[in-house]
């Protein structure tokens, strides 16, 4: 070969090779951009078209793609007309030749309700128990939005009233019913047995009576709650009553500005973040999921971490470096490749079935059959990942410690430290930063997890978060939810999907910003436990 | 008594006397005998690395190990302190006394023995940690937890390795922000710190520049007059500058012994000889 044609193939290589690198990273800024776009996208508010077709019908929507008809099938557009309660379903394509008129006029609202999705059309009537309280469009509306937030806060009194005060009767109810079914097997004298079943009989009924009443006054709440009502009338003219508290959010936004705009985009992004899901999850926030995947990923690094670097010192300290330590170090690597599902299988029969079914039998048979920790929950969700992501920080401590130089611990040696005062005080220390990156790793792989999820714990709705005012505020026996599977579930599972996909993508967004976020926090201090004692030595 | 055997067969029969007898003089010249190492042979699996020493080390002397790379002169150092222990298949013939018993003995505590006999390495190695942590360190682990006990053996240790004028205002910084020279005075207040009987120094200017090396020196010279050093060194001049007495091994063996002024200025032997004038090394 002549030096020019050598010459040439090393340029060429050099070529190959970046030229993977860059189509890797357009491949996933594209990715990243395609989620963060769409998910973004879903809160803007858009504007309003009516439309007027040739067979004289009238639709009103916002214009969400449309097709240039390339395929053969003319141009078209998918609008989402919303009124679900009226049509159907909340899209719609329209073919562009049925276009008689097009408008986009100022008064068109869009609703966004508690209830059966978006409504999108004009409000004709506000009534009081059947008395109307405003008539003239002007008058309703100025009354509208003091009465839409007077209702909001009211609605949060009485969900307030239902969690607190009522939930509180009803664990009391349950704790009673419990110390019943003990004493009912307890081995006691029949009259002893008699008297004290009097005392929680006793109890129960001034509970009981309690919930009734507390029950009366969450009904006449309620009764309240509805009073007022909105008279609602599609662009077609057909009209519909509900109560106002269901309406979240009104808007016109063919008269918005740019700055009313953002603030409802803003207002819908805090509402996705912080409320409870509706409507099936297809719609609201998912504030449980978040807190769920937040919670079930500190309590598998509270777990991972102990046992990995446990282990990992016993194989780099303290093992002969022989042949059945290299076999452990292989089993170990392996067991990192190991399908995630088969986790779960394992986590279901070992945690789930094993584990808390006996911890059911020693410490809840009270209220077997129904399980406690008998069934997936978010503590067996958690120690199912840390089984999973076990081998990442056993190899990342290992190569922590051994970066550790051997002069440093015969250092602490000739100090008259022993090996153990010497691993504790120096060595471990010195490790952290390894130690921290396995956690990184380890996080990065839990938080992104579905399927071992799917069978030990993780559920499409959750009742209640694992944190709560009850005692013992900790429920790690409770099924959670989880921002990956609620993805599977709004994008695949949902009665909905057409109107759920964006809110795949917010999920997705929000599922990279939270990985991206611990990822974050774990690397910053690492970064700063390195730099604390990593100035530029000699 | 050691018999010293040299490893040229065709050595005669007077110059081994004569070098008897001149290691049995230096033995003799040192009467109260802080380390008394009697017939040690050390062995790495099968290699003997040290073939039967006897030497005595003088109380507040400096001596130096010189001697040409993988002579054992570290080995031997590091049998003073047991570290010889950390390192698989080490086994030892011979007996070492530390002031009155055998380091070897077993009711002697292995970590009670480096606290008395502290090392400084070739290469500093200050532990990942602030200043003050370094120092601290050592009575830390022995037993001293008040913080006011503490900052002072800190200060004193730090004075004693001429370092405490440059580190005083900040004592809380990563050691390893420290200078060569620095790190090593750092290590040399560390040993300090445990108050020990003995300092051995295994080659400590081996990575310093000649003004570091010269403030390592200068308080060497300076520590001598409370605690007994010994210091390998393959720099003939710096043994010749700061020590009392001279060891000159080769290949594993004694070969001289004896006050520095005279093992330099007229050596017994030849090899030591030939070492000393750079013929060989």
């Amino acid at each position: 070969m002549t030096v020019a044609r050598r010459r040439f193939m090393g340029e060429m290589m050099s070529w190959f090779t970046a030229s993977s690198v860059a189509l890797l990273l357009l491949l996933i800024v594209g990715l990243l951009g395609l989620i963060a776009w769409n998910g973004v996208a879903h809160f803007w508010p858009r504007g309003l078209i009516e439309f007027e077709l040739t067979d004289g019908s009238r639709l009103a929507g916002e214009l969400h793609e449309s097709n240039d008809g390339a395929f053969g099938s003319g141009a078209r557009m998918r609008i989402k007309t919303g009124n679900r309660d009226f049509t159907g379903s909340d899209f719609r394509w329209i073919p562009e030749s049925e276009i008689a008129l097009r408008e986009n006029p100022k008064d068109l609202f869009l609703m966004e309700r508690a209830e059966w999705g978006v409504f999108i059309g004009r409000i004709t009537g506000l009534q009081k128990d059947g008395q109307p309280l405003a008539r003239s469009p002007e008058e309703i509306g100025d009354t509208l939005p003091a009465l839409l937030a007077s209702k909001r806060a009211e609605r949060e009194r009485v969900e307030d009233f239902e969690r607190r005060q009522i939930g509180d009767v009803n664990v009391a109810i349950e704790a009673l019913r419990l110390r019943e079914r003990a004493l009912a097997r307890a081995d006691l004298p029949g009259d002893q047995k008699k008297q004290r079943l009097a005392v929680i009989e006793e109890e129960l009924s001034v509970q009981i009576a309690h919930y009734e009443e507390l029950a009366g006054a969450l009904d006449r709440m309620r009764r309240a709650l509805a009073a007022e009502t909105l008279v609602i009338e599609n662009v077609e003219g057909r009209e519909k009553v509900i109560p106002a508290a269901d309406v979240i959010r009104v808007l016109k936004p063919n008269e918005m500005g740019w700055r009313e705009r953002f603030g409802v985009f803003a207002s819908r992004g805090i509402e996705f973040l912080t409320d409870e899901p509706r409507e099936s999850n297809t719609e609201g926030g998912v504030f449980p999921a978040i807190f769920g995947t937040v919670m079930m990923v500190l309590l598998m690094s509270v777990a991972v971490t102990p046992f990995g670097i446990i282990a990992a010192v016993y194989l780099r300290e303290y093992a002969k470096e022989d042949f059945v330590v290299q076999l452990v170090r292989i089993a170990v690597n392996n067991l990192a490749g190991v399908p995630s599902i088969v986790f779960g299988v394992f986590g279901l029969g070992f945690f789930v079935y094993l584990m808390g079914g006996n911890i059911d039998r020693l410490f809840y048979s009270d209220a077997l059959p129904s399980p406690t920790f008998g069934t997936g929950g978010i503590l067996w969700g958690s120690l199912t990942l840390a089984l999973l992501t076990v081998p990442v920080v056993i190899v990342a401590t290992e190569e922590g410690l051994a970066a550790v130089p051997r002069a440093v611990r015969e250092g602490s040696r000739a100090l008259g430290a022993t090996q153990f005062e010497t691993l504790w005080r120096i060595v471990l220390p010195a490790a952290g930063p390894g130690i921290l990156t396995g956690l990184v790793l380890a996080i990065g792989r839990a938080a992104g997890e579905v399927a071992p999820l799917m069978i030990v714990g993780v559920v499409k709705l959750a009742p209640s978060l694992p944190v709560d005012h009850h005692f013992p505020f900790v429920h790690l026996e409770r099924k959670f939810m989880h921002l990956g599977f609620h993805i599977f579930d709004v994008g695949f599972q949902s009665p909905n999907v057409e109107a759920a996909k964006p809110l795949v993508f917010a999920t997705a967004l929000l599922l990279v910003g939270l990985v991206l976020l611990m990822n974050l926090t774990g690397i910053i201090t690492r970064e700063r436990l390195r730099r604390r004692y990593r100035t530029s030595a000699v | 008594m050691a018999t010293v055997e040299t490893t040229n067969g065709n050595r005669d029969e007077r110059t081994k006397r004569d070098a008897n007898e001149f290691t049995d003089r230096a033995i003799l010249t040192v009467e109260k005998p802080v380390i008394d190492v009697q017939n040690v042979s050390l062995f790495y699996a099968e290699t003997q690395a040290l073939h039967d020493i006897s030497l005595r080390i003088a109380i507040h002397q400096i001596t130096a190990f010189i001697g040409p790379s993988g002579c054992g002169k570290s080995t031997l150092l590091r049998c003073f302190n047991r570290m010889n222990d950390l390192v698989d298949d080490v086994r030892i013939e011979g007996d070492i006394h530390f002031q009155t018993a055998s380091i070897f003995a077993p009711d002697v505590d292995v970590n009670t023995l480096r606290r008395q006999i502290g090392m400084v390495f070739q290469k500093s190695n200050p532990f990942p940690k602030s200043i003050y942590e370094n120092v601290a360190y050592g009575p830390r682990i022995h037993g001293l937890s008040s913080r006011s006990e503490l900052d002072g053996v800190v200060e004193q240790s730090l004075r004693q390795a001429a370092l405490w004028t440059e580190v005083k205002d900040r004592l809380e910084e990563s050691a390893l922000g420290l200078s060569g020279g620095q790190q090593q005075r750092l290590c040399i207040a560390r040993a300090l710190a445990v108050d020990p009987e003995v300092i051995l120094l295994d080659e400590p200017c081996s990575a310093l520049d000649p003004i570091a090396t010269a403030k390592i020196e200068e308080l060497m010279a300076e520590l001598k007059t409370e605690y007994t050093m010994v210091i390998v060194t393959h720099n003939m001049q710096q043994a010749s500058r700061v020590s009392d007495f001279t060891a000159f091994l080769y290949l594993g063996r004694l070969i001289e012994y004896g006050r520095t002024k005279e093992l330099f200025v007229q050596p017994k032997k030849k090899e030591t000889a030939d070492y000393i004038t750079g013929r060989f090394g």
